[in-house]
């Protein structure tokens, strides 16, 4: 029984790191209609980019977040600027294949330079810590960091789209971006400050990744389907929805894993699947739209 | 000079042409209707001129300034602000956020939110409630008070009575003079020939993306407004 009740505790924690990853996508779905399949390879980029910086300066992965964040959203500002902005349009294809292209660049130019070895991060004691909770139950001080860290980020972003200008701005242009033009708002601006936002996330997503597990540069496929399946089942466009849909996914491997080792990913699939066939648009679709 | 000087203005869909040559003027305090049956051209005219047809930069002067070029979010920076045909109000933003969302150019002037709720009082009841779920006369009163909040000196409606109850028209074209009184120039698109008479001192009527006949309103008989409406 405790067993058991460890495991879906695990699963939960587990889903606040697919909630960071999902987080992004979400975000430049819901804005701009944006599927960026490059999202995974992205978060592994930030990986990189924060082993870099461990490794030159001798600082803790956490510390490294102060750059690898920042640095990942002028990367994405630059991006959506520069290259996807001029992919989107009524057909829904190039943003894809620019995308997916991308992806390939990103996978390819990490294993020219870092080499296709696996890499991790470490934060030392943190790493292993628990902390007991009673009853025989324990759970582990790095995946409770990762998930506070994931409703932090969740509510940072239900502020910054409920209560401030640029986040009426991101839901008016998610609406309609015809009509948010004629308020003044210029959506190719715009589009490149949401992808800038959704990188900051994913960055934060990368380095816990890289802290939890192992990673190499053809990691960020898997990343990217686990954070569609939290989306979907959460619901397009509802932010909490994404973290309930994060350890929907999360509680379902750790139980698959516990069953055996070989069912762990499946079981997530499988509950997917099943959320799919019974709530088609999520658990929590957003419902003040018409 | 007119604080909209319009010269022949052609817009095009690919390979399709829904504006001819048109020559328009606005005057700031005064209404002009522009009148016309469906597909004459009358809501592509208005989009436009609010950027979102790429015509010469001259085709369109806007207060002696060439804005024909400008993307769409530029051109209500300057003062052009247009209630789209069918509200296309913002669905996930509330009464207030809609409102408040009007005023994101930054323009300065008379217009504030409590201002827009002294137009229509009704709107600060409702204030919290999501924009969709007011009434069809309420949600006019959204999309015009959304364009207020940009402080516009040209304001364009397009066709703000459409699918409305007689009496709600009467209630939205009442506050139409106060709009008036603040020095703006309005310009209504309207199918309703005696809607649009009511207000405006200057009338065009389109038809097949050309203007058949302008004037003043007092001095256009109804049969010349009718052959040029249907342009028999």
């Amino acid at each position: 029984m405790i067993g058991w009740l460890d495991t879906i505790l695990q699963g939960l924690m587990l889903g606040g790191l697919y909630a960071l990853f999902a987080t992004g996508l979400s975000l430049t779905f819901g804005v701009m209609r944006l599927v960026n399949i490059a999202h995974g390879d992205l978060s592994i980029l930030a990986a990189y980019l924060a082993l870099v910086i461990v490794q030159h300066f001798g600082v803790s992965p956490f510390l490294s977040l102060i750059a690898v964040v920042p640095l990942m959203a002028i990367i994405g500002y630059a991006l959506q600027t520069f290259l996807l902005n001029d992919t989107l349009g009524d057909d829904i294809l190039p943003p894809l294949l620019v995308t997916f292209g991308l992806s390939i660049v990103l996978q390819n130019g990490l294993m020219e330079v870092f080499s296709a070895d696996s890499r991790g991060l470490s934060v030392g004691e943190v790493q292993t810590a628990s902390l007991p909770l009673g009853g025989g139950i324990a759970v582990g001080v790095f995946p409770a960091i990762t998930l506070a860290a994931a409703i932090v980020v969740l509510a940072l972003m239900s502020w910054l789209f409920n209560s401030t200008s640029l986040g009426r701005a991101l839901r008016a242009t998610s609406d309609d971006q015809s009509t948010a033009q004629l308020m003044g708002i210029d959506n190719r601006r715009l589009y490149a400050v949401a992808m800038a936002i959704a990188m900051a996330v994913v960055a934060v997503a990368g380095v816990f990744l890289a802290i939890r597990t192992t990673f190499d540069p053809t990691s960020g496929p898997a990343r990217l389907l686990y954070a569609f399946e939290a989306v979907i089942i959460g619901g397009l466009g509802s932010l909490w929805g994404t973290l309930a849909g994060g350890m929907v996914l999360g509680v379902a491997q750790t139980i698959g894993f516990a069953l055996s080792p070989a069912w762990g990913i499946a079981v997530g699939h499988i509950a997917f699947l099943v959320v799919l066939l019974i709530r088609p648009n999520g658990l929590f679709p957003r419902t003040r739209d018409a | 000079m007119s604080l909209l000087e319009v010269n022949s203005l052609s817009a095009f869909y690919g390979d399709f042409q829904a504006l001819f040559d048109v020559d328009f003027r606005a005057e700031a305090g005064r209404a002009t209707a522009i009148i016309g049956a469906n597909g004459a051209g009358k809501s592509t005219f208005l989009r436009a001129v609010a950027g979102f047809q790429s015509p010469p930069d001259e085709a369109i002067r806007f207060d002696g300034e060439a804005i024909g070029a400008l993307k769409p979010s530029r051109v209500v920076g300057r003062g052009v602000a247009l209630v789209p045909e069918g509200r296309r109000l913002f669905p996930s933003l509330s009464v207030e956020e809609n409102l408040k969302i009007g005023g994101y150019c930054g323009r300065r002037g008379g217009w504030t939110l409590e201002r827009v709720y002294g137009l229509f009082p009704v709107l600060q009841e409702r204030r919290d409630a999501p924009a969709t779920a007011l009434s069809g006369g309420q949600q006019q009163m959204v999309a015009i008070g959304r364009a207020l909040m940009g402080n516009p000196r040209l304001l364009m409606c397009d066709e703000i009575s459409l699918g409305l109850a007689p009496i709600v028209i009467r209630d939205i074209y009442a506050a139409l003079p106060a709009i008036l009184s603040e020095g703006v120039a309005l310009v209504i698109v309207e199918q309703d020939i005696g809607q649009a008479l009511s207000v405006a001192e200057d009338v065009y009527c389109f038809q097949g993306g050309r203007v058949t006949l302008q004037g003043k309103a007092s001095d256009l008989s109804r049969d010349a407004i009718s052959a040029a409406y249907f342009g028999v």
